[in-house]
């Protein structure tokens, strides 16, 4: 017994180390439990549902190739609406997101009025459903009865996503302002740094840094939220696939609508994650 | 011989505690002052009133004949004079060690990066840190950021210098290469109040040496006296501690 503790001790180089040797069996073991367990539940999936009464029409009216294949191009078409209005949104509200969080940052009191700004505009939109924002906007303003262009949904749609995001991007971006430890204020106004330029030069590019992160969960929530301008006009995926529903009287196209939200969505979350993960490991 | 810098009762408090309690103090051009004292005597706060950061409630703080604590003074050009490095290093995590040194005299001297070039180049040199100008903060030693620090205070030329415990979040063996900087300036002239436990080196370079006790000096004097022969029992007792 005592010849094989040695044996072991006195590997020969190259070889895997005890530790190792140990951690490869262990991860065969989980790797081999975790495919016999998808397994089960799988075949526990694809042989229970459709042991259920109403399987049929739920496949006839869900999973509906032939109505996939038609209405797909139709709605990856649609999509680029939704894209579109995504990427106008997006940069707009990353620069009123970070106009607001500064202006909740001020403290001179000549400027009172902006920090008072920033906090109630914080307030009102984080406090308010989106759908509402949309419809009170969306609605409200062009019954002004402006002239066109200034009637478009579009506008007034976006304007609605651009005021609540960037609410949730102004309260992320501060807490990242916050983040950043006295001590770096400190040694900015020891060399006679302004305010100012301490907040330019030294607290935000850490701050902004640090909750990248955070603000890729805001966009994808953001991707998915374009979708509730369809409430107030615009043919965008989840209109469209709604149009189809109605013309084929079958709810496939709402189906082929999720997978491509997902096709964007699950990449963004994954990558998300990544940061998020990346940032964690840096903290340590 | 008037002093650079006289401190004239000098009070601090944060809420209830007063952590600076009325302190005098001259400091002579060029020469090397030591704070010592256990922690909680107010070394630091003391230095940090000194540049400015933070505001002394009462007493009086002359400048070359100029009274600097007075309230509502922008203190801006005050710490363009009086450089301060901190035990913690606190530099900039995101800059390199160069753009480090640069920030404050671009921003506040408009000076342009070709034209500071050759100063810092100079400063990195002079400190042996020529071939680290392009690393950021964390690719470099607590040494090596710690003279990167006391660069970054230098390039504004200031007038005094304040070294806030500076070693002591130092690895033992990397101490002795930012002691030989601080002795370096001390050489060059540069007007220095240091806090320290480094008490060897205050021996071997303070022009003077005040001992600080709850918020007061409570004794001051060269070294050789302060040192060898202190009056006060308590200065007796610390010493008797730490040396």
């Amino acid at each position: 017994m005592a010849d094989t503790g040695l044996t072991q001790a006195r590997r020969v180089a190259g070889a895997p180390t005890r530790r190792a040797a140990y951690e490869a069996r262990i991860r065969r073991r989980s790797n081999l439990i975790a495919a016999a367990s998808t397994a089960a539940v799988m075949l526990a999936v694809v042989v229970l549902v459709p042991l259920a009464p109403g399987w049929e029409a739920v496949q006839r009216s869900f999973f509906n190739g032939r109505v996939f294949v038609e209405t797909f191009p139709g709605l990856l078409e649609a999509f680029l609406l939704d894209v579109a209005i995504f990427a106008w949104c997006a940069p707009s509200i990353a620069l009123v997101g970070l106009v607001i969080a500064l202006c909740r940052d001020v403290r001179a009191p000549a400027l009172f009025p902006l920090r008072a700004f920033g906090a109630v505009f914080t307030d009102i939109f984080r406090g308010l459903p989106v759908i509402l924002v949309i419809y009170l906007i969306g609605f409200g303003v062009p019954g002004l009865g402006l002239p066109r262009p200034w009637n478009s949904p579009y506008l007034w749609g976006s304007l609605a996503l651009i005021l609540v995001y960037s609410a949730y991007v102004a309260e992320v971006i501060r807490s990242g302002i916050d983040s950043i430890h006295q001590s770096q204020r400190s040694a900015a106004a020891s060399l006679g740094l302004s305010e100012a330029d301490t907040m330019r030069y030294v607290v935000l590019p850490q701050a902004l840094r640090n909750v990248v992160p955070a603000n890729m969960n805001l966009l994808i929530a953001l991707q998915k939220d374009v979708a509730l301008l369809s409430f107030i006009g615009p043919v965008e995926i989840f209109r469209q696939a709604g149009v189809y529903k109605s013309l084929m009287a079958n709810f496939t196209p709402y189906v082929g609508a999720a997978v491509i939200f997902l096709a964007i969505t699950i990449p963004a979350t994954r990558y998300a994650d990544y940061l998020m993960a990346r940032q964690q490991r840096r903290r340590r | 011989m008037t002093a650079k810098l006289s401190l004239r009762g000098v009070r601090k408090s944060f809420g209830e505690a007063e952590v600076i309690r009325g302190v005098d103090l001259d400091v002579g051009k060029g020469e090397m002052v030591c704070l010592i004292g256990a922690s909680g005597s107010g070394k630091s706060t003391l230095l940090r009133c000194i540049n400015l950061l933070e505001p002394v409630d009462d007493g009086a703080i002359w400048l070359d004949g100029e009274d600097i604590a007075e309230p509502g003074r922008d203190p801006r050009p005050v710490r363009e004079r009086i450089g301060i490095v901190f035990q913690s290093y606190n530099l900039f995590p995101h800059m390199t060690a160069e753009e480090n040194v640069m920030l404050a005299p671009r921003r506040i001297r408009g000076k342009t990066k070709a034209a500071l070039a050759p100063v810092v180049e100079r400063l990195f040199t002079r400190f042996g840190l020529s071939d680290r100008m392009q690393h950021y903060p964390d690719q470099l030693s607590g040494g090596q950021q710690q003279r990167v620090a006391i660069i970054r205070a230098l390039a504004m030329e200031p007038e005094i210098m304040l070294f806030d415990e500076i070693t002591s979040a130092l690895d033992p063996e990397l101490v002795g290469e930012v002691l030989d900087v601080l002795r370096q300036l001390h050489a060059e002239g540069m007007t220095m109040i240091l806090a320290t436990h480094e008490m060897g080196f205050a021996r071997e370079l303070a022009d003077k040496i005040c001992f600080l006790d709850g918020g007061r000096i409570l004794e001051q004097g060269p070294p050789s006296e302060l040192f060898a022969d202190p009056r006060e029992e308590r200065t007796r007792a610390f010493l008797s501690r730490v040396l």
